[in-house]
């Protein structure tokens, strides 16, 4: 990224809380009441206490653990089934149906369930954690799956792979653009999830922290707690994300997006030097020299 | 290097076991959809057989069917006697359409039927850069499908398709979407290709002259009927009598009217 736009990008989040910052430092009341929100620099200040303290490391520590188990097998086991039901029949009739109807419930709905299932909060949590990101994923995996071109699995049939190669070769590298889309919807509802889990049933972690604070008004605390929780879902959204790209960077780009994420070499007045075509190809027939026009054809289906 | 490794570098893989291939009394298409019904058709071993036929008339789902992608919906299909189940690497198809997979370099996607056979890392890439070489595509090996054009795509298909050292090698129209141009490069680079293989090769085409050019002998699916092809193969050879005529019957049996 060049540096104009990482300017930019940093300008727009300081502007943001340049605007936090005045709201709440005049105490703004007009419609909206901004008289008790803390101020950027409280927040900031209490930011800093906490990150010398070791309990907001727990709490960090308690939550990525739920979230890092929920997701993974959420990845897997929305991948698994997801390409189960749009390749098999029997799979998608045995169980298409009651995931469809479980699907609508919101994970967070399933709290009683995972009291009454699990024997600890724990693992509780990591349930409605997992439950929440498995939808997106098998849904995204089940049309990427459906959608793959059909002539990819005949071509491989017809060198003689089987099931196994077909899945391996064809179905998974060519869902996976598709399914990096749930994946990346999936972990922005599993964010959602475990910090709301946490908050109604939690030992430790950010969401049952922000929870306590807010229930001892420590409104600094619970900033300190939600901007946490922002940064958080941001830097593994951008794991996730850049991860995407990078295992589906097969795809074709337009040139535009090249042009973008490749430096090009600039000079003075920021533009890039025309490319000069070769003198023969600039005037056809002149002065060919063994090399004429012909030479800068594409000589596809020319076999020496 | 072994001695194994130069047998596969060497420019002419001698087998000389093309598959003889044996419809009858066929009824082709899908269920509930038949296409062609009472084919009889046999193809033998190591001949290039060209089929022709009106558009829409099932040229496409008797490669298919060939191929073992559709079963047979009545009659027989064999292959040296036995019956075809299902596809095998020994009958390869080379399809009208892209069908490289687009995540895999030009050069991994050679590898591929040969990584399904078994073959070792190293051996693989030998042969699949030695195929790569013969189709002119040194240069691009490491290049993905979309980052060359639609004719060096096809030469990778046919790389693809022969590396693998099938004893049957079944084309739909694999040059119909190429430019004249290339399309005439790729007919002569198809027959030095195979030259040698031993391959059988059915060869689907709309186009009558690739059909002469190519063909040892030509099916005329619309009429069922299958005419030799007068050799040497030569593009001059349409001023030949014999070559002339048979290039009216083809225009014929497709409904179109001879060129005056």
């Amino acid at each position: 990224m060049s540096a104009a736009r990482i300017a930019r990008r940093t300008g727009a989040v300081l502007g943001a809380l340049a605007v936090w910052q005045l709201l709440a430092q005049f105490r703004v009341d007009a419609w909206l009441r901004f008289s008790q929100f803390p101020t950027v620099t409280e927040t900031a200040r209490e930011f800093g206490r906490r990150l010398a303290g070791a309990a907001y490391w727990q709490d960090l520590g308690e939550s990525l653990t739920r979230i890092a188990t929920g997701f993974a097998l959420a990845a897997v086991l929305g991948v698994a089934v997801g390409t189960a039901v749009a390749r098999s029949p029997l799979a998608a009739d045995l169980v298409g149906p009651p995931l469809e109807i479980v699907r609508p419930v919101p994970a967070i709905a399933l709290v009683p369930v995972a009291i009454l299932l699990f024997p600890g909060n724990e693992q509780g949590i990591v349930f409605i954690t997992f439950a929440a990101a498995f939808f997106p994923v098998l849904v995204a995996t089940r049309h990427a799956v459906r959608a793959l071109t059909p002539v990819w699995e005949e071509a491989v049939r017809t060198m003689g792979g089987g099931r196994w190669r077909v899945l391996w070769s064809v179905v998974l590298p060519g869902a996976l653009p598709g399914i990096f889309g749930g994946l990346s919807v999936g972990l922005g509802v599993a964010w959602i999830c475990v910090i709301s889990a946490e908050m109604i049933s939690g030992e430790y972690g950010v969401g049952y922290r922000t929870w306590q604070d807010y229930t001892i008004v420590d409104y600094p605390g619970v900033f300190v707690g939600m901007a946490t929780i922002g940064l958080l879902g941001w830097a593994t959204s951008t794991a996730v994300e850049v991860l995407g790209r990078w295992v589906t960077r097969w795809l074709p780009r337009t040139a535009e997006h090249q042009a973008r994420t490749r430096r090009l070499p600039r000079t003075a007045g920021r533009r890039a030097p025309a490319r000069r075509l070769p003198r023969t190809a600039q005037v056809p027939g002149a002065d060919t020299g063994g090399r004429g026009p012909r030479a800068a054809l594409d000589t596809i289906g020319e076999p020496s | 290097m072994t001695s194994t490794d130069i047998a596969a570098a060497a420019p002419v893989e001698a087998s000389g076991s093309g598959l003889r291939l044996v419809l009858v009394d066929a009824v082709l298409g899908h269920p509930g959809a038949p296409v062609l019904d009472g084919l009889d058709l046999d193809v033998a071993p190591g001949e290039l057989l060209t089929v022709v036929g009106p558009s829409g008339c099932g040229k496409s789902t008797l490669l298919r069917t060939l191929a073992g992608l559709l079963p047979l919906l009545g009659g027989r299909l064999t292959q040296d006697g036995g019956p075809v189940e299902g596809p095998a690497a020994d009958r390869a198809l080379v399809f009208q359409e892209d069908a490289l997979l687009p995540w895999r370099s030009l050069r991994a996607n050679v590898e591929l039927p040969l990584a399904i056979r078994g073959l070792a890392r190293a051996a693989r890439r030998a042969r699949a850069d030695d195929w790569l070489a013969r189709v002119g595509l040194t240069d691009h090996a490491a290049r993905l499908p979309h980052q060359v054009s639609g004719g060096q795509r096809q030469r990778t298909q046919l790389a693809r398709a022969l590396a693998g050292r099938p004893r049957a090698v079944l084309m739909d129209e694999p040059f119909g979407a190429l430019d004249a141009r290339t399309r005439a490069g790729m007919q002569r680079l198809l027959v030095t290709a195979l030259r040698g293989t031993g391959a059988t090769v059915v060869f689907v085409t709309h186009d009558v002259d690739e059909a002469l050019f190519l063909g040892d002998r030509v099916a005329l699916l619309g009429t069922g009927r299958v005419l030799p092809v007068p050799r040497p193969r030569d593009r001059a050879a349409h001023a030949d009598p014999a070559t002339a005529a048979l290039r009216r019957e083809v225009l014929a049996s497709l409904g179109d009217r001879p060129d005056p």
